[in-house]
């Protein structure tokens, strides 16, 4: 083992994306692709078995092996490698560890919590030393908030398993070290955890020198594959492995691997050496950058060595004598390595940390150097004249950014007398007062001939994917190096896009985002005025901006401020309108083929004509496999763009108008003063003072986020509506709502505010109206497809209709300021259990990021129409935790009265156990309270302690009573003295639990199907009193649409690129097995009554209930404003049956209830318009058959069994002693459990639809 | 008696002259097996429409592009499928298929809408191995920008297009709705086509009055409604000469059907209705009763009974060109209702 020391260094700089076309190398291939592509090709090549879980931001890794295993590539020794979807990642390391032991070579991939749910695993496998390799796209673990984005946090967390830590720093980095850590481990048998930083470095795209498979097989010794083969399990040749020990013998078993381990450091060492031999790219276990003789060093690991590198180069010119260390073996902890890298001068040391360990005293890498640098100072030999000083810093947590700017202010501390000791870099702490200063004008020099180039878009108008290409066309077609980095925010509709390009003569290092670039362009008209988009420009800049006005309009459309900017930094300002090129050449909003040769021709990275070509031969790849009408369709939009460029000349400044504020000036003061600063992009500016202590934010702020993105916004037209309240019911953003009000509260309306007649018996002189929420509606279209009102002379023109959101936007404004003036009406003036009525509760869920046409939000604002101010929601981690609380803004709300869901959010897989502990506090609570109300009877009175103490609570009446109640006791309490005043101060604090509430289990597929699946059916088990709602769309949506087991038999899925051969789990099923549990299967597109209904009684009923609903997904492949209509085919061809399943004790009971009718359209008929299904039949055209009939035969068996069910009586004998202690106490009124939800029968004789209008086009 | 049922369309040699015509029996390698089995004497695949086939190439790539790079999370919603066939590469797999299988002409059917994709996809099938190519001209000339020429001049470019680029015979299936029919029949016919079938049938939009929607209605076709190829077949088989195949189709369910649209002229007699009823047998039954009927009234070979009642053959060819309409109103009887009122 060599070590080279800082006069050693090679030529190219370590960490500088080495990969230069000059250096000596035998893999002259170089292509574009992300860190995850570029560990995955490694991870794929050298293994047999590969087991998976989706997780951001690593699940690439696994779908690229998913997706090479379907197309049947095979690994280094022509296997195809099995790659097996598990229900967790602790199961994908269950299965890892199997696979290994069995004796093949396995990976797998993960990231964050899921790689602590496998570390159990991880510390048998260490111990056991077996070879394999986790590939880790390192991400923050879950604390007072989840976070999808990057640091070390979760790798720091695996130090104790016995597992070597090689961390990557770029995009080669990634695919080298993916190498070096399968070789390392072979010869080793110490498993390697390869990580790199999530986002930063795993959905950076790049260009690298790829490694072909004679390099791969040149660094993997047979022998070594040999030697593992010959240590797996078989009886040919058996042996015991994991035995438990005893106090005898436990201990020197597990010193007697240490041998294995100290060869680590020497054997990676060898192995870089092999790779520099094949490749030219060389590393060391630490790297040294800088002046050989640096007094000041900081010691780093991962990307943003980068940023540091080309700080230390600038201040070296400047005379400065700084250097960087280069961590890349983090363990076992290669102390030779460091001590050799050091220089001696050093005097003092940073040593940066991506995590945040609160209490210890100081972050992993910091100790670890402390603790290196004082055992050698205390050797024979001390490697420094005085031990240097050494001071650490916390940066990057979440993907906060690194930039020199940041790291210069390190270098300054380190020269400080006396330097603070623990600091944080990037963030500025008012409280603590440990951040270092950042100075945001500092920049290093730039590459001579690089261009940096800024994209703003939506995601849904290709931007992204043009730049994708953009970096592929020029990397891979030019000499020249690229880089894309691409920043998404927080909104799964209309969500902004920023892509970071930037396009070189040499590698780039600085993996952070560019701030001052040389081009830039707004794809969407509507981001000027919302991002400060030419803040980010160079004097003299390019500023391309897609508008709908031309050159010589544009000026007196932009705003005073983006004029000055403008003006002040001279851009040269180009206009074109691509929406209409687009128009006209049939790509509707994909604008990116009319962009993207604008970009080539403004910013000469590349000759026009030349770029046009290449652009061409891009699509032309890209799209065949789709079709030629595809490919003409881009190259029309391709020809017609360049020419339609206008240049501007600039106006005189101050003539624009003024920005809007971003929030009103009547919003709460966090919203004024954290909310709208984050919504503006701010938040990076926001101090730490500005944030609560414990992940603790206020409901109800996507209010106050008005977006304005629909292009067309639904119009009521009352002379036809027939009040059904459809399309309030159907609104995934609450954005239309549905009022009914005394006719005198119409009085001061805005001119252009409609109402009509409510027709009701019961409420004479009233009137309805159907509003739109302007600025939060998406225009999905969803409410207008629904809607069964047609006109008697066009039948085009319903009751509901899109129309140019231009048009109506400025008169809906105060509409719907006036609507929401108008009182709610009074709950108990109107029916809950139809649609109409539940319609005009107020929904206490509004305006959430979810994507257009969502099918699941619908389901969760009816939930909170009709028990939001009494629910608890406990959130499985998923899409409904993104949508439902994904900072800026919060959609659950809250009413006038101020109640409304609580919510929160632990983990992906204990969702159920989660709203289960809610469930045991809440009664804990009551139970206190009851005994605190009878200890304290003689001052509170014996007629309110007998009302409190015997309410009938199981309607809403009987609720709002106890309410009533509860605010005389207050009152009482308060007034309490002496011997009681404890007592009573106790009660006040619980006195609000003794009204009934409702515990919401909520989450997704896969989380009741798969991950959190053993912990609700232990939930549903347990017999207490929780309602589990699980939006089923049949995927992982949230993380892409990968396979769950609700996945149907023929769809096609990530994970299950091929078609799911297997049926869809039956978990109704399972749950109606307990005989006690509530279980309703629900599709609010085929019968909304049924879903009203259902979910009525999962609350009434004081069991466990469990309530399946059909959840239309963009990962369905369908048009999402047809949602509804594919909700009501689900349903018609039997493929999603309608049921309630209402436990019963009585003799004759029969419990399940068949809602839908008999099938009356072929299964096929469902999903021939649904691309999930559709693709199959073009891509595996006879397994499509194959699984087409099995489909219809997993239809019609279910349907014929559940036709026996609905007919079977069945009682469950211990139904009255369900939640024995607390059942009499929580609904008194429901002394038996048939009483509190109505008995079977009672629910079959009610009409399923309050009316005859709104029966009109359902189900029922 | 034997008779001899061998007749010679497009210029290939059938063994009758039942033809089973575009339906999705004949789409499907299995079910077309079992028409062939039945008797049919040449299978016309379903028509590969240009329209649909852009409609769904680019649905698909909507849907498959919908929602992607919006979100950090989810970047796109389907695995990352290489390729995949698109409906033309899938018509042309089981026209392959088809005729791997088959020992009777296979004949390929296009409806295009742009004179790239007639041209392109006339010579793909050529290259499947088609044995012939019938063009389905069929359209709503709903333009009133349009004349009748301006029509008439696209589709007889097309189908000369269409002839340079393919060998394999070309017949051309016409809707009845040309102002000049039988001009318009020769001009195709000089543009290049080996045959004519007559006619192509709209399905006719209805509406639905429960969910107030227009809707695409199939209705399988009645005997009655081949009294129209009948008098176009045998107009036109004198003016063409015997060079010019002739097809007739609509209506077609019985063996007296097919006596009568080879007596009128016409080569082949096409059935898709009878069959979608009753099943590829039908065929059987159909070749049992022409056998029957030719043998009971002593015709040797269809060759003998085609354009035996041409409108050349016939004692009054004016009979075909009358409107007929005198001596339908005669024969009419209303119903008992109305002439009660």
């Amino acid at each position: 083992m060599t070590l080279q020391t800082p006069v050693e260094r090679p030529v190219a700089a370590p960490g500088a994306a080495p990969a230069s076309p000059d250096a000596r190398s035998r893999d002259k291939v170089f292509v574009c692709m992300d860190g995850n592509e570029a560990a995955a090709r490694i991870a794929y090549a050298l293994s047999e078995v590969i087991s998976i879980f989706p997780i951001t931001p690593a699940s690439p890794m696994a779908e690229h092996a998913d997706d090479w295993s379907a197309a049947g590539k095979p690994n280094l020794w022509g296997k195809v490698p099995d790659v097996v979807e598990m229900q967790s990642e602790g199961g994908a390391a269950g299965a890892l560890h199997g696979a290994l032991q069995k004796g093949a070579l396995a990976t797998t991939f993960t990231a964050s919590q899921g790689l602590l749910l496998m570390i159990p695993n991880m510390f048998k496998i260490a111990g056991e030393l077996t070879p394999t390799v986790i590939h880790v796209a390192a991400r923050t673990l879950a604390t007072h908030a989840l976070s999808i984005y990057g640091d070390h946090s979760d790798v720091m967390h695996a130090r104790a398993t016995g597992w070597a830590m090689l961390a990557a720093g770029s995009v080669q980095e990634a695919h080298d070290f993916a190498l070096v850590s399968h070789a390392a481990t072979l010869r080793s048998r110490i498993p390697f955890l390869h990580f790199f930083d999530g986002f930063r470095t795993s959905h950076e795209i790049n260009k690298i020198a790829v490694m072909d498979d004679a390099v791969i097989r040149s660094l993997i010794r047979d022998d070594d594959v040999l030697a593992f083969r010959a240590r797996g399990m078989t009886p040919d040749a058996p042996f015991v492995r994991g035995t438990a020990q005893n106090p005898d013998s436990f201990f020197q078993a597990r010193e007697a691997a240490n041998r294995f381990y100290d060869a680590v450091p020497g054997i990676v060492t060898e192995v870089m050496a092999e790779l520099a031999e094949q490749t030219g790219r060389r590393y060391g276990l630490v790297d040294y950058h800088g002046a050989p003789d640096a007094d000041r060093v900081i010691v780093i690991m991962g990307s943003a060595a980068g940023a540091v590198q080309e700080t230390v180069d600038a201040l070296n010119v400047t005379g400065q004598k700084v250097g960087v260390v280069v961590v890349r073996l983090f363990q076992p902890f290669p102390t030779d390595a460091l001590i050799a890298a050091l220089p001696a001068t050093v005097r003092s040391i940073a040593v940066l940390d991506r995590t945040k360990e609160p209490g210890a005293v100081g972050e992993p890498l910091y100790q670890a150097i402390v603790a290196a640098l004082a055992e050698r100072m205390d050797s024979e030999t001390p490697p420094f004249a005085a031990m240097p000083r050494v001071i650490g810093g916390r940066y990057g947590l979440s993907s906060k950014e690194v930039t020199p700017g940041m790291i210069r202010p390190v270098f300054d501390e380190l020269s400080a007398a006396r330097p603070k000791r623990h600091f944080t870099v990037g963030i500025y702490d008012d409280v603590t007062h440990l951040s270092l200063p950042i100075d945001v004008d500092y920049r290093t020099p730039r590459p001579a001939g690089e261009v940096q180039a800024l994209f703003f878009g939506l995601g849904s108008d290709g931007t992204v994917g043009a730049n994708h290409a953009s970096v592929k066309i020029i990397g891979e077609g030019t000499d020249l190096f690229a880089q894309g980095y691409f920043v998404y925010d927080s909104k799964k509709s209309g969500g902004t896009t920023v892509s970071h390009l930037r396009f070189g003569p040499v590698p780039t290092r600085s993996a952070y985002l560019i701030d001052a670039a040389d081009f830039i362009a707004c794809h969407q008209f509507g981001l000027l005025d919302k991002i400060k988009i030419l803040d980010f420009a160079k004097p003299g800049a390019t500023f391309l901006l897609n508008s709908p006005y031309g050159p010589a309009e544009i000026w007196d459309h932009l705003s005073a401020e983006v004029q000055k900017l403008l003006l002040d930094k001279q851009i040269d300002f180009w206009v074109i309108d691509a929406l209409a090129v687009a128009a006209e050449t049939g790509m509707a909003t994909r604008i990116n083929t009319i962009m993207q040769p604008c970009f080539f021709h403004l910013s000469g990275v590349l000759p026009s004509a030349e770029a046009i070509e290449r652009i061409k031969e891009f699509v032309k790849k890209t799209y065949i496999k789709r079709g030629q009408a595809v490919v003409d369709r881009n190259y029309a939009a391709i020809d017609a763009s360049i020419a339609r460029l206008g240049h501007v000349t600039l106006g005189p400044a101050g003539t624009g108008h003024a920005l809007p504020p971003i929030v009103p000036e009547d919003a709460p003061e966090f919203v004024k003063h954290v909310t709208a600063v984050l919504m503006a992009g701010g938040g990076d500016q926001l101090p730490v003072s500005a944030f609560p202590v414990d992940g603790t934010f206020p409901s109800g702020t996507t209010r106050y986020e008005k977006r304005a993105i629909a292009l067309e916004l639904p119009i009521w037209d009352p002379s036809i509506c027939i009040d059904c309240g459809k399309c309030a019911m159907v609104c995934p953003h609450a954005a239309i709502r549905m009022k009914v009000y005394p006719a005198a509260a119409v009085e001061g309306a805005p001119a252009g505010f409609l109402s009509k007649e409510f027709k009701s018996r019961d409420l004479a002189n009233h009137r309805l109206t159907i509003q739109v929420a302007p600025d939060d509606c998406t225009g999905c279209g969803v409410c207008v497809d629904v809607c069964p009102a047609k006109s008697k002379t066009e039948i085009k023109h319903k009751s509901i209709n899109l129309e140019p959101a231009e048009a109506h936007r400025d008169m809906e404004r105060p509409n719907w300021e006036f609507f929401q003036s108008i009182p709610p009406l009074d709950r108990s003036l109107i029916a809950h259990d139809t649609v109409k009525g539940a319609q005009v509760l107020e929904p206490l869920f509004e305006f959430s990021l979810a994507c257009n046409g969502c099918g699941e939000t619908p389901y969760l604002k009816l939930v909170s129409q009709l028990f939001g101010d009494r629910m608890i929601v406990a959130n499985a981690t998923g899409c409904s935790s993104i949508y439902g609380a994904n900072l800026p803004t919060t959609p659950w709300t809250v009413n006038a009265a101020g109640r409304g869901p609580a919510w929160n959010n632990s983990l992906f897989e204990d969702n159920a156990e989660f709203g289960l502990g809610m469930r045991l506090g809440l009664d804990a609570q009551n139970d206190q309270a009851r005994r605190l109300v009878t200890k304290l009877a003689p001052a509170i009175g014996p007629d309110l302690v007998r009302d409190i103490l015997e309410a009938d609570q199981e309607t809403e009446p009987g609720i709002d009573a106890q309410r009533a109640r509860i605010v005389r006791l207050r009152e009482v309490l308060g007034s309490l003295d002496g011997d009681a005043r404890t007592d009573a101060r106790h009660l006040l604090a619980l006195a609000n639990d003794l009204v009934r509430k409702g515990i919401w289990i909520i989450g997704g597929d896969g989380w009741a199907y798969d991950i959190g699946y053993g912990g609700l059916d232990h939930v549903l088990g347990s017999g207490r009193n929780v309602n589990v709602l699980v939006l089923d769309t049949e995927v992982y949506s949230n993380t892409g649409g990968q396979a769950s087991k609700a996945t149907p038999r023929g769809a096609v899925a990530k994970f299950a690129a091929a078609g799911k051969g297997r049926a869809k789990k039956d978990l109704g099923a399972v749950a109606r097995a307990y005989g006690d549990v509530y279980v309703a299967q629900i599709s609010m597109g085929a019968n909304d009554a049924q879903a009203a209904k259902a979910l009525l009684e999962a609350d009434a009923w004081p069991g466990p209930s469990l309530v399946i609903a059909y959840s239309t997904c963009i990962a369905h492949g369908i048009e999402m404003s047809k949602s509804m209509s594919h909700q009501k085919d689900a349903v018609r061809s039997g493929y999603w049956p309608l049921y309630r399943f209402h436990p019963s004790d009585a003799e004759s009971g029969q419990p399940f209830k068949l809602d839908s009718k008999m099938p009356s359209m072929l299964v096929s008929e469902f999903v021939a318009g649904e691309t999930r299904f559709a693709i199959l039949a073009r891509t595996q055209p006879e397994r499509a058959a194959e699984l087409a009939q099995l489909a219809q035969a997993d239809v019609d068996e279910r349907w014929r069994y559940y036709e026996q069910l609905a007919a079977m009586h069945r009682s469950v004998p211990h139904l009255p002693l369900i939640d024995p202690d607390k059942q009499a106490e929580l609904t008194p009124g429901a002394d038996s459990a048939t009483t509190a939800g109505g008995t079977p029968d009672d629910v079959t004789a009610e009409p399923m639809m309050a009316d005859s209008a709104a029966a009109k086009g359902d189900e029922a | 008696m034997t008779v001899d049922l061998r007749t010679r369309y497009l210029g290939l040699d059938l063994r009758s002259p039942i033809v089973a015509s575009a339906s999705p029996l004949t789409g499907e390698p299995a079910s077309a097996r079992l028409l062939e089995q039945a008797g049919a004497a040449a299978i016309v695949l379903p028509s590969l429409f240009e329209e649909e086939l852009l409609f769904e190439d680019m649905e698909i790539n909507r849907s498959l592009e919908a929602g992607t790079d919006s979100f950090a999370e989810a970047l796109d919603y389907f695995p990352n499928i290489e390729s995949f066939a698109g409906a033309g590469d899938r018509y042309l797999e089981r026209l392959r298929q088809i005729k791997a299988k088959a020992g009777i002409p296979v004949i390929a059917s296009l409806n295009a809408t742009t004179a790239g994709g007639w041209v392109r996809y006339a010579k793909l099938m050529e290259d499947a191995g088609a044995d012939a190519l019938e063009l389905n001209l069929y359209h709503v000339a709903a333009d009133p920008a349009r004349s009748a020429a301006d029509v008439e001049a696209a589709d007889l470019a097309l189908v000369a297009a269409v002839r340079t680029s393919v060998r394999i015979p070309l017949a051309v299936k016409l809707s009845p709705y040309y102002s000049s029919m039988a001009n318009v029949a020769r001009h195709v016919i000089d543009a290049g086509a080996d045959g004519l079938v007559l006619f192509n049938r709209f399905y006719q939009p209805d509406l639905d009055l429960d969910t107030l929607e227009v809707v695409a209605r199939l209705d399988l076709s009645q005997s009655w409604e081949l009294r129209l190829p009948l008098r176009w077949i045998a107009i036109l088989r004198p003016q063409l000469g015997p060079k010019a195949s002739l097809a007739a189709t609509s209506g077609v369910g019985s063996a007296t059907d097919v006596v009568k649209a080879l007596m009128v002229g016409a080569d082949v007699a096409m059935m898709t209705s009878a069959i979608l009823r009753n099943g590829p047998d039908k065929i059987r039954t159909v070749e049992a009763g022409l056998r029957t009927w030719m043998s009971e009234n002593e015709y040797e070979s269809v060759s003998q009974l085609c354009g035996s009642a041409s409108s050349a053959a016939v004692e009054d060819p004016s009979a075909f060109e009358r409107a007929n309409y005198m001596r339908t109103l005669r024969s009419w009887s209303a119903p008992r209702d109305l002439t009660t009122a």
